[in-house]
């Protein structure tokens, strides 16, 4: 067992899996960053790589945010943790602003909410050992010293499905998917309640892959975790999320439940997207919705809706041109952003 | 018939280092039909890169041929072509494309020049000429306004465009094989769907045989004819595609299938292959997938499994011994959601 102190001791009134309070809430988020250039470095315009999103990520639950590359579901990631902080927006982590917390306030949310990184070799120290690393997160977080903080160590290790006596050995002696691992006892080393995992498994052989999927579900129950799994690709989406988030240039298009979104995409987006995706069962089968064109920068994108200029629906009219389509509540729950729904 | 457009016979490419020889590729064989597209498929380090250059032979020191392999290109033996010979072979008639676009551009050279460049060296194409048929390429990869592209230069073409452009380039000289490793594996998976739909496309009109090296499973199976599954540096199954993903013998197959998540439905878990691939330095004795294999006994750990069969072929000792074929990979995950 890992978690055998404190907050796992909270957690177990809860019921298993998702209840209806959120743990996370975005409130019309954005973030703008500037672009310097001329030699003065002058600002020149603005990458809107987040535009407005509104999001909540319930206790328990995975929450997958989707889209292709530059539609802003790492930074999304980022400001959710707080790593970044919004142009405008509110981030709300368990009732609380975190834009109100002081030093003392932060220090303990980062206790609270960790991220798993895409490359694992690039986010651990090559020089420590993976004991030394786990210790050092131990003992920043002022968690556990001396023989606790060792016998922790070996708990880490044994939850991820490694050998204790791997402590001693240093990232480069281990293979991407056991570096994964490593990560991601790091990442539980200080029993967080919420975890961003920024395509944790996008750089794993499909093999290995699944593993570490099967292990980020087994640690979900275990330790009541909510998730954000942000990641371009779909089939692991379905694996492995409870609610999606589909995102483009910066918004969110649609937001529902995986099973309903998968079996019956709203958003032209999402319908293109999913069609796109090949699957070894469906072979040549497939009938693809055409999209046109790349997706627009975010520094320039088109007014009105933002995918207007790829939508494959036939009646896109002055109104995508002109009006940013709000994501409104369908009924059965669902969320879109269209104005053709 | 006549011979086969491409076919290589008991490819071995070794890597000859201080610490050893790396068997990278150990005895890989297969042939391509002309407007055909067979599938390499396997995970890192299986080795279907290091055959692909081979056929080119472009392998750097210390990678090299090893004596008694054969690449023929319809009746010429590539293994023997002199290095001038291969010259005119690659680009020409051969023409390959990788994943990463970037790293076979020329930053400094405009797209247009790029593409006249392989016409002129293999074609003796004059300057005009070349830059019409390269706009022509361009606008036959569906690039919009192709006169004026060809004055840009790489970075002002986005990924898939740069795949694009890629592509005119291989095609411009009208090759017979084209090989294409993990060619959208960097990209967005609609402009992958795109680029797909092209190549299928470009392979109908062009009737070019096409090897098209991934390790996606989804990819493979949408694009191609025939199918050979690598394992460690070995063919370990081949057949049609629709053989392999329907009905995979060898157990690395099938354990790749069970552990491949779909979009079409949610497997109820995920099929787990323990452990690793080995290091090509030293591949487990027999056969080599037996560390992994749920099924593996006393005669897996000791001999090295023949490949049996012809188009449908299997590396596998439950080919002999089908009884064997029992518990194997966890569960009923094939199960559906509803």
């Amino acid at each position: 067992m890992v978690a055998s102190t404190g907050r796992q001791g909270a957690a177990e009134g809860l019921p298993t899996g998702a209840t209806r309070r959120p743990l996370v809430a975005a409130e019309a988020l954005v973030k703008h960053f500037p672009i310097h250039s001329g030699l003065f470095g002058r600002e020149t315009g603005r990458v809107q790589a987040v535009d407005g999103v509104s999001l909540e990520i319930r206790r328990g639950e995975t929450l997958a945010l989707v889209g292709e590359s530059g539609c802003g579901k790492t930074t999304t990631g980022r400001l959710l943790l707080w790593l970044l902080e919004p142009t405008a927006g509110r981030v709300i982590f368990d009732g609380q602003d975190m834009s109100s917390l002081d030093r003392v306030g932060l220090r303990a949310f980062r206790r609270r909410a960790q991220i798993i990184f895409q490359d694992p070799f690039g986010s651990l120290n090559p020089r420590m050992t993976v004991g030394s690393l786990l210790r050092e997160v131990l003992r920043v977080h002022r968690l556990a010293r001396g023989e606790a903080a060792e016998q922790r160590i070996g708990e880490l290790l044994d939850a991820v499905g490694l050998h204790a006596d791997e402590a001693s050995k240093y990232p480069h002696q281990f293979s991407g998917g056991q570096r994964q691992r490593i990560g991601i006892a790091r990442a539980l080393a200080v029993q967080p309640d919420f975890v961003v995992a920024d395509e944790p498994v996008s750089a794993l052989d499909v093999s290995v892959q699944a593993q570490v999927l099967n292990l980020l579900a087994d640690l979900q129950r275990r330790f009541n975790l909510t998730y954000l799994f942000i990641t371009h690709d779909l089939s692991v989406v379905r694996q492995i999320a409870d609610r999606v988030a589909v995102m483009y240039l910066g918004r969110v298009v649609e937001l529902g439940d995986c099973d309903s979104l998968f079996r019956g995409p709203l958003h032209p987006y999402t319908q293109a997207l999913l069609s796109a995706v090949p699957d070894p069962e469906r072979g040549t089968e497939r009938r693809r919705i055409a999209l046109s064109g790349d997706v627009a920068s975010p520094a320039a994108p088109p007014p009105g809706c933002p995918f207007h200029p790829r939508c494959p629906h036939p009646g896109v009219d002055d109104t995508c041109r002109t009006l940013v389509p709000p994501l409104r509540t369908l009924a059965g729950g669902a969320q879109a952003a269209c104005h053709k729904i | 018939m006549g011979a086969p457009l491409l076919r290589v016979e008991d490819l071995r490419a070794y890597f000859h280092t201080a610490d050893g020889v790396v068997r990278a590729v150990d005895g890989v064989s297969f042939s391509l039909e002309p407007g055909e597209t067979l599938g390499i498929v396997g995970e890192s380090g299986c080795g279907k890169t290091v055959a692909c250059l081979s056929i080119l032979r472009l392998l750097d020191p210390p990678g090299r041929i090893e004596p008694g392999s054969r690449i023929m290109l319809r009746d010429r033996e590539l293994t023997a072509a002199s290095e001038e010979e291969m010259r005119s072979v690659r680009g020409n008639e051969i023409s390959m494309i990788f994943q990463e676009p970037m790293t076979s551009l020329n930053p400094v050279w405009t797209i247009g020049d790029q593409i006249a460049e392989t016409l002129r060296r293999h074609r003796r194409a004059r300057p005009a000429e070349a830059r019409r048929r390269a706009a022509e390429m361009l606008r036959l990869m569906g690039i919009g306004f192709p006169e004026q592209r060809l004055d840009e230069y790489p970075h002002q073409f986005s990924g898939g465009m740069r795949q694009r452009a890629m592509l005119a380039m291989a095609l411009a000289c009208d090759p017979s094989v084209l090989i294409a490793d993990e060619p959208t594996t960097a990209l967005d998976v609609t402009i992958q769907a795109e680029i797909l739909d092209l190549l299928a496309g470009l392979q109908e009109r062009l009737g070019m045989g096409l090897v098209f090296v991934s390790h996606d499973l989804g990819v493979i199976a949408q694009i191609a004819d025939r199918v050979i599954v690598m394992y460690a540096g070995q063919v370990v199954e081949s057949g049609t595609a629709d053989e392999i993903f329907r009905r995979p013998r060898h157990p690395y197959s099938e354990g790749l299938l069970r552990a491949t998540p779909r979009v079409g439905r949610k497997m109820q878990q995920l099929s787990v292959i323990p452990g690793s691939v080995a290091s090509p330095k030293l591949w487990p004795s027999g056969c080599r997938f037996h560390p992994r294999c749920p099924y593996a006994w006393d005669r897996c750990r000791e001999e090295l499994p023949v490949l049996r069969g012809e188009a449908r072929a299997v590396r596998c000792w439950l080919e002999e011994e089908p009884a064997r074929r029992t518990g194997g990979w966890d569960g009923a995950a094939l199960a559906e959601d509803r």
